[in-house]
């Protein structure tokens, strides 16, 4: 069930007031893979810059598909996105690493790559956008030592434990202090404490700006985030349980207010 | 050159690998020897035809079947002919000595009757038709034969042995284009974890299709290279085991300086062939991604 079924609000109307701008606008985008039936339907729906949202619903809703539009690593078959206040539809191909600099994404296999230290994994986004020598070596350094993981900085992943490996791959995520963060299953594979500690670091965070978008199934999560907001995907399609799809996250309307 | 291998040791790490891992140096080595080996080969035939060609260009010889009586009054009217550079009468002995490697004693004995032949030289831009007529009609029985053209169908398919080693070299060149392409795109499945994730941290294409490239450079270099050097020692070894036969008959060196050059520099252009070819491969693999 779309938001549009349920009279769509317009963003900037709704919005506007509150002075709150939007970093991603769905609309009536759908997602099919080859010719088979669509995984995503009608979505509708924006996400406030400096939100912090939480993805949910039973395996095989479409999460992970929801979350690949939203790293790019898919286009809509069909529908708009606008990312960053940008029509993403007509984007030709050499923008989209220009996009993707600004995003950070947390892969539920992680995808560290193996043959590459801690410090270069982490360093890697760092220099991919060009830096180099001082202005990759302080901030990496910070990073891990952030995540707990400043003495394993020579250690290559598969000598890494799985909380280990998680913290590497946040890290990595954030390290370029992306605008938007795009989160699959991160406390999937670790503890409870350790889903804590990794909590902690996304509203941390949160807090210094960067918008959250959190898929998990893990509702201990949710109910630990009082900040957050939840949407809900079922069958592809996008419900609102919390509200989030109509109204601004509350740290973003109190901010604004 | 420098450029395609130049890399931050932080990009070297990225995809690893020593410079021989994997077949390609080695079937790029095999390609380049073949090239070199043929490439040569082609050469030396060309300048062999060339030089060779050259001599004769402006070389004749007047037969008379019937004897010597009449060689005197040939070579007198020759002497008398605007554009003849040089007269030649070859002797008797140098016939039969010719004729008993074909014939064996019976090419020495006198009852073989033989005609007199004259070598006559003419300066570029002779009148040879008005020569060979005025010569023909004041000695009968004389024939004014131009070397150019009992050599034709010889130099011809010597040039035509020089053309093939030259294609053969375009066919190779492009073969090893064919293994770049496959070894690049085997490289880039090796490496697609890294491809996807360099891909969605921002990375573009040209970022990641320059780690390939340097990658295959490094490779075509180093085989390119050793297939080369190789080749140069084995052709070494020919032209000082004796062969120069053909260096002997045409009467000058089979390869020249700028043949040689041109050698030495097949490495650094299939390097740079090899590398564009991987670059264009990597490129069109990745444009197939979002």
């Amino acid at each position: 069930m779309s938001v549009k079924a349920q009279e769509r609000p317009s963003p900037r109307r709704h919005w506007g007031d509150s002075k709150l701008s939007t970093i991603v606008e769905f609309d009536r985008v759908g997602l099919r893979y080859g010719t088979g039936a669509e995984v995503l339907r009608d979505l509708d729906f924006q996400l406030a810059r400096g939100g912090f949202y939480f993805l949910t619903g039973p395996s095989g809703a479409g999460k992970t598909s929801l979350l690949k539009l939203l790293y790019l690593a898919q286009r809509p078959t069909r529908g708009r996105i606008r990312l960053f206040e940008q029509e993403l539809g007509d984007a030709p191909r050499e923008t989209m690493p220009a996009f993707r600099r600004r995003i950070g994404v947390i892969y539920q296999d992680f995808r560290l790559i193996r043959h590459l230290s801690a410090f270069d994994n982490v360093a890697l986004p760092l220099r991919i956008a060009g830096h180099e020598g001082a202005e990759v070596e302080g901030p990496v350094r910070e990073m891990l030592a952030w995540v707990g993981l400043a003495d394993r900085a020579s250690a290559r992943p598969p000598t890494l434990s799985g909380g280990e490996q998680q913290r590497l791959a946040i890290a990595r995520a954030v390290i370029a202090r992306p605008e938007l963060l795009v989160a699959d299953e991160p406390t999937g594979n670790v503890d409870a404490e350790m889903a804590a500690r990794i909590l902690h670091l996304l509203t941390a965070l949160n807090r210094l700006g960067t918008t959250i978008v959190v898929a998990t199934h893990d509702l201990s999560l949710i109910a630990a985030t009082p900040v957050a907001q939840m949407l809900r995907l079922d069958n592809g399609a996008m419900v609102d349980p919390t509200g989030a799809l109509r109204n601004p996250p509350l740290a973003q309307q109190e901010q604004a207010g | 050159m420098i450029g395609l291998l130049a890399a931050t040791p932080a990009e070297r790490r990225l995809i690893p690998g020593g410079r021989l891992q994997g077949p390609t140096p080695y079937v790029i080595a095999i390609m380049m020897f073949v090239m070199v080996v043929i490439g040569a080969a082609g050469l030396a035939l060309g300048n062999s035809a060339r030089l060779v060609a050259a001599g004769v260009d402006n070389r004749y010889s007047v037969e008379i079947a019937d004897g010597a009586a009449k060689a005197a009054t040939a070579q007198a009217l020759l002497s008398a002919s605007p554009g003849v550079t040089a007269i030649r009468p070859v002797s008797e002995a140098e016939m039969r000595s010719i004729l008993q490697r074909w014939l064996g004693p019976a090419g020495a004995a006198s009852d073989l009757p033989l005609p007199a032949i004259i070598d006559v030289d003419l300066a570029p831009g002779a009148p040879v038709a008005a020569i060979a007529a005025n010569l023909e009609r004041r000695v009968p029985g004389a024939r004014f034969v131009a070397h150019k053209d009992s050599l034709g169908p010889v130099l011809g398919a010597v040039r035509s042995l020089s053309w093939l080693a030259l294609t053969l070299v375009l066919l190779i060149a492009l073969a090893t284009a064919a293994a770049v392409v496959l070894a690049a795109r085997g490289t880039l499945d090796t490496h697609r974890s890294t491809i996807d994730v360099m891909h969605g941290i921002g990375a573009t294409d040209d970022q990641v299709a320059r780690l390939f490239q340097r990658k295959i450079a490094l490779d075509a270099l180093t085989g390119g290279t050793a297939g080369a050097v190789a080749a140069g020692a084995v052709l070494l070894l020919i032209a000082g085991g004796g062969s120069t036969w053909l260096a002997d008959l045409t009467g000058g060196p089979l390869l020249r300086s700028r043949d040689v050059l041109l050698l030495a520099l097949l490495p650094l252009v299939g390097t740079m062939l090899a590398t564009i070819v991987a670059r264009m491969a990597v490129l069109k693999a990745l444009r197939a991604s979002l």
